[in-house]
């Protein structure tokens, strides 16, 4: 194969199983933000810790993060359980005091990340797992199983989580409170117990691509930042409610990111995905997918 | 109270403080009043686009940057070489473009570099104030959390940029040789001290225009959009107009604090210009202080930022942010109007009897 192709060819695989990543971090927020209109910006502070939790575990017990990631979701929804409750309580209850609400979660996002340094330090962290080290070779093609794993999984999770909210009571109950508040409460649902589910569960998806995230690459407490705006690129580019267009966009988001650093150099690839935001919502804010 | 009674006050009341810094502080007194001063600064100007008109600007520290960056580029030309300008143009991921470029002789600007700071400042609070601008016209139809998340956006495209701008030092940084006194009309002054000096006349400008801007029309449009932007629409008030003026005056503002700051750092690199602290900082004050006048950012910022250094230099400058992340999650929840609202409602309080 002529190695021009192949160059791109390997940064086109790469950029989509980064992408497939990038769909289990945006998912929460597609929630959060897309569906109940909770601008959760503290997101990725909470993929950060989820990354630590899975980094303590398999630091002392050697237990595998992904499978830790699954094991610690009751403490993350619990965690979004309360965020929530503390949101609702000073600020939603009240009306539309988006401002303060932003505040909110920019000082949570902040405060998190302080932490995390403070106990952990600036150090970058890493993980051991079978398939970490592992690559899977076919012709001109390496495809590194922490990349592949990390990807099909989160798909796998999308997919529940799509089936979830299209196919059972409570997730159309969740559709539905994006929708209207008030048909919800006349069908005798408590639309504050809907959204706060919801949240909880958005957070808990935190957990998992927490795990993923310190799979496929060593995590420091800052690393957080640059996911705010590539999620929230995603996010708006994929028409914030559907989680298709999550995926998709977070496809995209990757394959556009991968190119640039293969062909322009890595320093470049930050700018793309909020150079995508930026665009997409002086252009087109209802996204890709939008109405 | 008359502004230009306002501003002399204002100006007294600066040069009080710089004169008992002078008589009864060191030099770490300087140091620690310039950044306390620096953030009076910039929470004013975040207030002017956040706390009156109510769109969140969660980039500030893009715009200090690019005021502090304007100053790093004009002290590194260096007017006795001819200037190259190039254009090139790129299709994305292919080697088809051209580069056409042309050399200009700039040797006639030589008498008058370097610049002195107050030209950098002027420089800096320009170019801040087109950036300031440019990004009210990219954002002109988002609202609430867009807005907010658009100029989070902004501030990562401008540091890639600079960090891949050769020119000022790139992610390496820039190193700027500051002289270590001056004089100054006669009067020999340390160099910190000078940089104080401006930072307290730039603080007592962005005050007097601040409180201008309050008691005009121009205030009272801008608070139209914060309580009902589609109603202040339809009652015909110029919406649009009034946010760009107001994104480019706060951007100005918060260029023109950036400006001194290579000079009082000495070493600039972008993780230090584009920190998340300057953001955190220039929207923690004015939401601690209180949103709704002047009063509040300066309140805000003469807390949190003395707190702040206070806690830098005892416990560590972790904990200096931390306290300030802690300080706007417990404002925003349990005193949404900030310490000027505690004090008005403490005070009607006592006036109407009831404890």
């Amino acid at each position: 194969m002529d190695p021009s192709v192949a160059l791109f060819l390997n940064a086109l695989v790469a950029g989509l199983l980064i992408g497939g990543f990038y769909a289990a971090v945006t998912v929460g927020i597609s929630i959060s933000f897309g569906i109940l209109d909770i601008v959760n910006i503290a997101h990725p502070a909470f993929i950060i810790l989820g990354s630590y939790i899975a980094y303590i575990v398999n630091q002392t017990f050697g237990l595998d993060p992904i499978l830790t990631s699954i094991i610690v979701l009751p403490a993350f929804y619990l965690l979004g359980s309360v965020v929530y409750q503390i949101y609702y309580v000073s600020f939603e209850q009240h009306g539309q005091d988006a401002l303060r609400g932003l505040a909110f979660f920019f000082g949570l996002l902040f405060v998190t990340e302080v932490i995390l340094i403070l106990v952990f330090g600036v150090d970058y962290r890493y993980v051991q797992a079978s398939y970490i080290d592992a690559t899977y070779r076919m012709g001109t093609f390496a495809i590194p199983m922490r990349m592949l794993v990390p990807c099909l999984l989160s798909l796998l999770m999308v997919a529940l989580l799509q089936m979830f909210l299209t196919r059972t009571f409570l997730g159309r109950a969740i559709m539905a409170v994006s929708q209207d508040q008030l048909a919800l409460r006349l069908m005798a649902v408590n639309p504050v117990r809907i959204k706060r589910i919801a949240f909880a569960i958005s957070i808990a998806t935190a957990s998992v691509a927490g795990a993923f995230l310190i799979v496929i690459q060593p995590v420091e407490p800052s690393v957080g930042r640059e996911y705010i705006g590539r999620v929230f690129a995603i996010c708006v580019l994929g028409g914030l409610q559907s989680l298709p267009g999550t995926v998709i966009a977070a496809m995209i988001i990757g394959v556009v990111e991968s190119m640039t650093s293969t062909y322009y150099g890595p320093s470049w690839a930050p700018a793309v995905s909020f150079g995508f935001l930026l665009i997409t919502l002086a252009f087109r804010p209802a996204g890709l997918l939008g109405r | 109270m008359r502004t230009p009674f306002f501003f002399i006050i204002a100006l007294v009341v600066g040069a009080a403080v710089f004169g008992v810094a002078l008589w009864k502080g060191g030099d770490y007194t300087f140091y620690a009043g310039y950044v306390v001063l620096q953030f009076i600064v910039l929470a004013t100007a975040w207030n002017i686009l956040g706390g009156y008109c109510g769109y969140v600007n969660f980039g500030s520290a893009a715009f200090f940057a690019v005021g502090a960056y304007c100053s790093v580029a004009l002290h590194k030309f260096d007017p006795t070489k001819p200037l190259e300008l190039c254009l090139s143009v790129w299709i994305p991921f292919t080697e088809i473009g051209f580069r056409a470029c042309s050399t200009l002789n700039v040797s006639f600007l030589s008498p008058i570099f370097p610049l002195p700071i107050p030209a950098l400042i002027v420089f800096g609070g320009l170019i801040s104030g087109i950036v300031g601008l440019g990004m009210g016209y990219l954002t002109l139809r988002l609202r609430g959390a867009f807005f907010a998340i658009a100029t989070l956006a902004l501030a990562v495209v401008l540091q890639t940029m600079v960090v891949n701008w050769d020119y000022v030092g790139g992610s390496r940084g820039a190193y700027i040789i500051r002289p270590s006194e001056l004089t100054f009309a006669g009067i020999k002054l340390g160099y910190i001290q000078y940089l104080f000096l401006i930072m307290m006349l730039l603080s007592v400008i962005a005050l007097t225009l601040a409180r201008l801007i309050e008691r005009s029309r121009l205030g009272y449009g801008f608070a139209t959009i914060r309580d009902d932007e589609l109603a202040a629409e339809a009652c015909g008030v110029p919406t649009l107009r009034l946010k760009l003026i107001a994104t480019t005056i706060s951007g100005m503002l918060m260029g023109m604090a950036g400006a001194p700051f290579p000079y009082y750092i000495g070493y600039l690199e972008p993780g230090t210009a584009f920190g998340l602290s300057y953001g955190v900082n220039s929207i923690a004050m004015p939401m601690i202080g209180g949103t709704t006048s002047w009063v509040g950012p300066l309140v805000g910022a003469l807390i949190v930022a003395t707190l702040q250094q206070w806690v830098t230099v005892t416990i560590s400058s972790e904990w200096g942010v931390l306290i300030v992340g802690l300080l706007l999650i417990f404002f925003v929840i349990i005193a949404p109007k900030g310490v000027v609202g505690l004090v008005q409602a403490t005070r009607r309080r006592f006036k109407t009897g009831e404890h």
